[in-house]
């Protein structure tokens, strides 16, 4: 047995059917938040807002919509899949079965950020439904959800094998990435902000990872796009290195 | 036979100190019934967790059907099965499928036939779509149990499988555990009830302080420490023993009343139709006679005991 790929299905298939479960909450919960994006920022503010970068405004903001959920949710989605069996103590059988860190990563991570391609994927068919949005690049786009998804869903394992109670697994979330996401230019370009926000905004991680988003669809961004596959590979290299970390030290995970 | 477990040397002191087990050599053949004795925090659970590879090891080896349990954990984790003492399971999955992932973190594939087998041998395929949440404590053991064995293990540690479980289920358990056996299977188990082990079990080990201080078949170890007593109730209180008795160690209890005389149940002349004859000669009479004997229980309770005893003598 080399992979124990077994594993890998069993647990991908299980984490999918857990989100099966909540698929009301999972899939119609974004898809009504965007609504109502759209009917504030779209219709309401955006009606009376110029084109930005020769992009209407309706359009513009979805790629920095869809960030803003695949964010949250991949982050909430592979922190509860490996948090909830340490929480439950089931863990106990992923410790004693023959299952090696790298098939356990790709598993719970692979079911997560599949989730959150199909929420991206939702959120777009939403935006249709109020605005026409041109994709220049579409397999670009995919690509580029998918590197997003796997990157923030291997962020948030981490977060999951950190966390010790369920506030400190929604703190980072609540009180880093969300406010990092409205800052870094969901809804606006960096460009419309004055100095010294201009410069300021420059340090924050995700204005590269919605910019580069844009860029796929609009064929321009804040910032180039091979800056922005720059900090992705980043945050996938230093994300990955933490996890390889965690499980040779067994950090919070074995005693 | 071969012995599919073999631990060496094995130690584990945990980050704060304290050490949980002291040095642990242990080996159990391929199809034995071997069950683990000890008070709580003797060290069973710890041992057992750093077999299946829950908790790292301070120091030594432990070798599981002919591989190292860190080198080889993909063959050794597969080979075994783990029923853990405390009910940890999905509770909002429903029981085929948490047995099924199980299945398949054990690296088998999906076999639906076995899964069936494996549920109706518990008792658990009329609850099949059930939530695990919605079952009864009992059933959720069950559930712990068809987990541990849907990748059919061929060592199967059992960590007090009957600790608060019903009759019913009790008996289930160890007509479970006879078939397994039959089929070949190791098992291990701990236990509290000893009348249990003294049942069920080949060898017994006894485990105390994180050291394991006896392992022992389990008829040699009856035998070896299986002494009988004979109570006699007499009619009339005795002040002292007879000077014609003598040549029996004999014990006076309940202010007189009572006199015992331990003896080794096995050995060819007990002395127990001599001493009665004797007392009819003296013209002692009694009222009464019974005899007991020394259970399992009353072994590990003595030899849990000594070492703390000799230490205060």
């Amino acid at each position: 047995m080399i992979m124990n790929i077994h594993a890998i299905k069993a647990i991908y298939k299980f984490e999918l059917h857990r989100f099966g479960r909540t698929m009301l909450t999972s899939l119609f919960v974004p898809a009504i938040t965007t609504s109502l994006y759209f009917i504030v920022f779209g219709s309401a503010i955006g009606s009376r807002m110029r084109e930005v970068d020769g992009v209407p405004y309706g359009a513009f903001i979805v790629p920095g919509l869809i960030m803003l959920s695949m964010f949250t949710e991949s982050i909430s989605n592979a922190s509860f899949g490996i948090y909830m069996p340490k929480f439950t103590g089931t863990i106990y059988e992923l410790h004693s079965a023959p299952v090696s860190p790298l098939e356990t990563v790709i598993a719970y991570v692979g079911a997560a950020a599949t989730k959150s391609v199909i929420i991206g994927l939702m959120i777009l068919a939403t935006a249709y439904l109020f605005v026409w949005v041109p994709i220049a690049h579409p397999l670009a786009m995919l690509g580029f959800m998918v590197l997003i998804a796997v990157s923030f869903c291997l962020f948030g394992f981490i977060l999951g094998i950190w966390a010790q109670s369920f506030e400190q697994l929604s703190v980072i979330p609540m009180l880093v990435v969300t406010p990092m996401t409205f800052l870094g230019g969901a809804f606006y370009s960096v460009h419309m902000l004055p100095e010294p926000w201009k410069t300021i905004t420059l340090f924050n991680p995700v204005v590269y990872l919605i910019s580069g988003f844009r860029w796929t669809f609009f064929g321009k961004g804040d910032v180039a796009m091979d800056v922005s596959l720059a900090f992705v590979a980043a945050m996938l290299v230093v994300c990955f290195g933490v996890i390889v970390w965690m499980f040779r030290t067994g950090y919070r995970l074995k005693k | 036979m071969a012995s599919i477990l073999s631990v060496r040397g094995i130690s584990k002191t945990y980050a704060g100190g304290h050490q949980a087990l002291g040095t642990i050599d242990l080996d159990v053949a391929e199809g034995e019934i071997f069950a683990l004795l000890g008070p709580n925090g003797a060290g069973k659970t710890t041992l057992i967790s750093i077999i299946c590879g829950i908790v790292n090891a301070s120091s030594g080896t432990v070798t599981v059907d002919g591989e190292d349990i860190i080198k080889g954990y993909r063959h050794t984790r597969s080979t075994i099965g783990l029923v853990p003492q405390e009910i940890s399971t999905d509770m909002f999955e429903r029981v085929i499928d948490t047995v099924a992932l199980s299945r398949g973190l054990f690296g088998k594939p999906r076999d639906d036939a076995h899964i069936e087998k494996v549920l109706r041998e518990l008792s658990l395929w009329d609850k099949r779509f059930a939530k695990v949440q919605e079952l009864s404590g009992g059933m959720k053991r069950r559930v712990m149990i068809a987990k541990a064995l849907s990748h059919e293990p061929k060592l199967l540690f059992l960590d007090e499988p009957t600790a608060g479980v019903d009759v019913e289920l009790r008996r289930d358990m160890w007509e479970l555990v006879r078939r397994l056996r039959d089929g070949g299977a190791t098992i291990i188990l701990t236990t509290h009830y000893i009348e249990e082990a003294e049942d069920m079990a080949d060898r017994v080990g006894v485990i105390s302080g994180g050291k394991l201080i006896l392992v022992e078949e389990k008829t040699a170890l009856m035998k070896k420490l299986g002494r009988k007593s004979l109570h006699v109730t007499l009619s009339e209180p005795l002040g002292a023993i007879p000077a014609g008795l003598s040549s029996w160690s004999l014990t006076l209890a309940d202010d007189g009343h009572m006199l015992d005389y331990q003896f080794d149940a096995h050995a060819e002349d007990t002395g127990v139709s001599a001493l009665l004859s004797r007392l009819g000669e003296l013209g002692i009479g009694y009222k009464d006679l019974n005899t007991e004997e020394s259970s399992l229980e009353d072994i590990f309770v003595d030899l849990v005991h000594r070492p703390a005893r000799e230490a205060a003598a």
